[in-house]
């Protein structure tokens, strides 16, 4: 039998009930499977591969509407991450669209590399949390196996449709903890808009245990983790400073 | 008007004994913050010091001192002091503080039992007149259980029943004497007394021996109260003395028994209108009136019970569930919370993160803001608090109640209740697949048939596991009627029911251990596949389980539902009973710490749980099994019913680590807000909430003097961590801590 109306599916790896670091108040934050690019210091490796097409439209959309009553108070609502959402974007379409009517806030949690649709995948969204990976195209290219082509055009998008911006930038020891780095992620963030937030995250060592356990090769195996003190200090030296 | 009540708004409290109504005239909500608050005077400081020199030495030695001449009673004791001088509040339990006193009317067999763990001996003549010419509680219950009652007790499926010790669970309105005076409430007894007329049945003639006593209990406490200088047979004429007399008859409460749980109920409005009146006529300041509610709370952190060895490996830390219920709103939904609710939280500052009293907010999404954020920083702070749901609860019991122990809520003065303990579901479970015997001790406890399938089959076990419950409800409403009836008669409250109505309402208050366990099982057996594994006696002592099955936790109806059908189950056979003295039959879904023991007595289980390993406390879900989130877990244990079925309280115990809660203090609080509005907008019930680290109960697990002062919540109850025993340490911390990397 042909199913008519065939509702749209998606690998999901799996649904955090209760995020409170992805996006404001309290979220349910969804972990796509699938991610185009390989960072070194990627902590969700498990979620590089694309696996089956475990979770239709309807389930994710009651699943997270279940924990309205949390995020009503807190401002919260639910985040895509993964992974990489945006390459499953038929899905966030759809899904953002019903979500949307039931009036739940949005974030889309992106490196801001997939497959197109971007204005059609944008136009629910309510918040854009944008990791940056690096500025240099070479840095790019080196960090995480991929060129740097697609960000700037998701990015380009985000800029006409005028989407808040949170923006991330993981700090890895002797890759971005330098002057010169530093100066060009100022330069750069000086050219956006609507950046409402901007957030250092220390490179920490938590993910390792899984690239053992997965069997791949960790790129990271001997790096060190990110001072904490020393990366809050670079936050006030050049974002603080910088942006208010 | 008297004298006392200037000022106050009239009504029908002055005719007749009506406390709810005098506070819904005269209290004062205060919908500001925090900021008001003082902290602790120099005197308060000096008191609180010797405490703390003695609660250390009472640490060292577990039991302080013990008064062995002289039996626990209303008036059995001198004066006792702390600091003299510098205390603004004074009563003590014995003659000194931290000293125990000795009851021996729920039995005598206990006493021996904790004098002999201390190397304390019983006065001679006590002991003869105990042993010759007075039965206790204790030897009434024995002589009437019966065969079945005493095998589901020594097995363990009935566990905890107060048939040696007092019930407690009763809560006096200790409010009544400040307002009214002991001789006004004397007088009203005694007209309630004259009308007990009519024919002489059992009923009649227990309830007017009942009012006699009680009568003469409140001339005990007058009495009690002079010893240290007070003439309470007046109202009291000013907040000062609106506490102190609250305290006595709340002492006179402690003095006379020893039950489990000795809760203070609600005293936050109350107290606050005396206070309010105070301040206005310029008679006190803000600092003074912190003084006499820290003074106050001092007092109630003192209050002990001599217990055994195996009492304490039961409910460790020397629990007193001194429960101190807080804020709500009122019917017509107006916020009870007033600035006395704040300055008993803030005694937690000005002394230190403790136990007792067991902070008790009544939550209500209507609550003010700045007082939710205010608990929940406390909460972030200090693990002292634990959150139970006005709104479901109001419509039950009216706004003026007040919660028992950890969540048996009462009307304060019209209700009281029969405790129950529990009845270990897990066991239960275990009886159905074979047929009755009990899979630790071998004994055969209920003649059912066993279930000898080589593959467990879910429509069979359900069927034999439903008819298991049915048998046992029988047997437990046997035993409750036979414990309660002789509690009555060998160690009745009378100074507690003396402050309540006459015709007061009574709750039957069954309990039930081992939820998850049992649920996560019956789960197992339908969605995956489980074999037992049989001894020689072909009794299972281990399960083969082969394949995932929904597990309790992770807010997924196909298991949540069997949940709430065995609970559903359970308190509809145990309705078919008749309980004692027409109480109400209610259900607990609690267990306190004692789900170590019960999981130690417990043998294998169908969902995978080893034999001797502990349940998960009251309504949890099993350790380290909500894998799906905290929000999740929380969902799961808020589809429980409290109104239709478990209307004597749903325990959930929630540890969250603290970075997970948010970044900063301010996100953190937001978010616990959050957090409580979420889960008890769905109905919830109750919720303890502990904001820590698993790494920080491992280093005070090997460090405990690093850690004098943390205090956690466990199930229903807070616990200085260091006074858990090791057992309990390991459970609590192998409990799930919602976190995230």
């Amino acid at each position: 039998m042909v199913r008519c109306n065939m509702e749209k599916r998606a690998s999901v790896s799996s649904i955090e009930t209760f995020g409170l670091v992805d996006g404001p108040g309290i979220r349910t934050v969804v972990f796509f499977n699938g991610c185009m690019l390989r960072c070194k210091y990627c902590h969700n490796p498990e979620m590089w591969k694309m696996g089956p097409l475990n979770m239709s439209v309807s389930e994710l959309v009651s699943k997270v509407i279940r924990n309205r009553p949390y995020y009503r108070r807190s401002g919260g609502g639910v985040t895509f991450s993964g992974g990489e959402p945006l390459l499953h974007a038929d899905f966030v379409i759809e899904a953002s669209k019903k979500l949307k009517e039931e009036n739940i806030h949005i974030a889309l949690d992106t490196a801001g590399v997939g497959v197109g649709k971007y204005e059609e995948i944008l136009e629910n969204i309510d918040l854009v949390i944008l990791d940056i990976k690096h500025l240099d195209r070479n840095g790019y290219h080196d960090l995480v196996g991929h060129d740097m082509d697609e960000f700037f055009q998701f990015v380009d998008v985000c800029q006409k449709m005028k989407k808040t911006l949170w923006i991330r930038q993981v700090v890895v020891p002797l890759v971005h903890d330098n002057p010169d780095y530093m100066e060009m992620l100022v330069a750069y963030l000086k050219t956006l808009e609507n950046i409402e937030k901007i957030e250092f995250l220390p490179y920490h060592k938590l993910g390792s245990e899984k690239y053992e356990k997965l069997g791949l090769e960790n790129p990271y195996l001997e790096k060190e983790a990110m001072d904490e003190k020393r990366c809050q200090e670079l936050y006030q030296k050049y974002i603080e400073t910088n942006f208010s | 008007m008297r004298d006392e009540w200037k000022d106050f708004v009239e009504g029908t409290w002055m005719d007749d004994v009506n406390v709810s109504e005098f506070i819904e005239k005269n209290y004062h909500p205060y919908y500001g913050d925090e900021s008001f608050l003082c902290g602790v005077t120099k005197r308060t400081k000096k008191v609180w010091a010797r405490c703390e020199e003695l609660l250390k030495e009472e640490l060292a030695k577990h039991v302080l001192d013990i008064d062995t001449l002289n039996m626990s009673g209303i008036d059995a004791y001198d004066a006792g002091y702390i600091d003299k001088e510098n205390e603004v509040i004074v009563g003590l339990q014995t003659d000194a503080p931290l000293k125990r006193g000795v009851n021996p009317y729920g039995g005598i067999r206990m006493v021996y039992q904790e004098l002999d763990a201390y190397g304390y001996k019983l006065d001679p003549t006590v002991d003869k007149y105990f042993n010759l010419f007075r039965k206790t509680h204790n030897q009434g219950v024995f002589d009437a259980y019966n065969e079945e009652i005493r095998k589901c007790r020594h097995v363990g499926l009935l566990t905890g029943l107060p048939d040696a010790y007092g019930r407690g669970r009763i809560i006096g309105d200790y409010r009544r004497v400040a307002l009214y005076g002991i001789n006004y409430l004397m007088e009203k007894k005694k007209e309630d007394w004259d009308k007990l007329l009519g024919p002489m049945t059992n009923d009649l003639i227990q309830l007017r021996e009942d009012v006699s006593m009680q009568y003469r209990a409140l001339e005990s406490i007058k009495k009690m109260a002079s010893r240290y200088g007070f003439d309470i047979s007046g109202p009291a004429r000013n907040a000062h003395e609106a506490i102190q007399w609250t305290y006595f008859a709340y002492l006179a409460a402690v003095k006379e028994n020893n039950g489990a749980a000795m809760s203070l109920g609600r005293v936050d409005d109350f107290f606050d209108i005396y206070i309010e009146r105070d301040l206005k006529n310029g008679v006190v300041t803000e600092e003074e009136v912190q003084e006499m509610i820290d003074q106050f709370v001092i007092k109630l952190r003192l209050v002990r019970h001599l217990r055994t060895p195996e009492y304490d490996e039961l409910f460790s830390g020397d629990p007193t569930w001194v429960t101190c219920s807080l804020a709500g709103i009122t019917e017509n939904k107006r916020s009870k919370v007033t600035k006395t609710s704040y300055r008993i939280l803030h005694t937690l500052t000005n002394l230190d993160p403790a136990p007792e009293p067991n902070m008790t907010v009544l939550w209500s999404e209507e609550l003010p803001e700045p007082f939710k954020k205010y608990c929940a920083r406390m909460s972030i702070e200090t693990d002292a608090i634990q959150y139970e749901n006005d709104d479901i609860m109001r419509p039950l019991y009216g706004d003026d109640y007040a919660i028992a122990c950890c969540v048996s809520a009462m009307r304060v003065g019209r209700d009281m209740q029969f405790f129950g303990a529990r009845c270990n579901l897990a066991k239960a479970l275990l009886y159905a697949i074979n047929g009755g015997v009990d899979e630790m001790k071998g004994d055969k406890v209920l003649d059912v048939p066993a279930i000898l399938d080589e593959v467990l089959d879910y429509d069979k076990v359900k069927a034999a596991y439903f008819h298991v419950l049915e048998i046992v409800a029988g047997i437990y409403s046997d035993a409750m009627n036979v414990i309660h009836y002789m509690h009555d008669k060998y160690a009745y409250e009378a100074g507690q029911m003396a402050l309540h109505d006459t015709h007061v309402r009574r709750l039957m208050a069954y309990g039930v251990a081992g939820l998850s366990v049992a649920v996560d099982s019956l789960s197992a057996i339908k969605y995956a596949k489980v074999k037992p594994v049989r001894n020689e006696e072909g009794i299972s002592v281990d399960f083969e389980v082969e394949g995932d099955f929904p597990k309790y936790g992770n807010d997924d109806d196909r298991v949540d539902d069997i949940a709430k059908e065995v609970l559903d189950k359970f308190y509809k056979e145990l309705c078919r009973h008749k309980p004692y003295r027409n109480a109400e039959p209610t259900l607990s879904v609690l267990t306190i710490t004692s789900n170590v023991v019960y999981g130690t007595k417990t043998g294998a289980t169908p969902d995978g749980r080893k034999a001797g390993v502990a349940f998960a406390p009251g309504a949890n879900p099993m350790h380290e099994r909500d894998i799906s989130g905290a929000l999740a877990s929380l969902n799961s244990v808020a589809k429980l019913n409290y109104a239709g079925c478990c209307r004597d309280g749903i325990s959930n115990t929630f540890s969250i680590v603290p970075t997970t809660l948010g970044k900063t203090k301010e996100e953190q609080i937001t978010n616990l807000v959050s957090v409580l509005d979420g889960y008890f907008v769905q109905g919830a019930h109750h919720l303890n909430v502990n904001v820590l680290n698993r790494e920080t109960l491992e280093d005070a697990m090997e460090h405990p003097d690093k850690y004098p002062l943390l205090t956690i919540r466990v199930s229903g109850y807070a616990v200085r961590f260091n006074r858990l025993t090791r057992k309990q340490q390991e459970e609590v911390i192998a409990r799930t801590f919602h976190g995230k990397m």
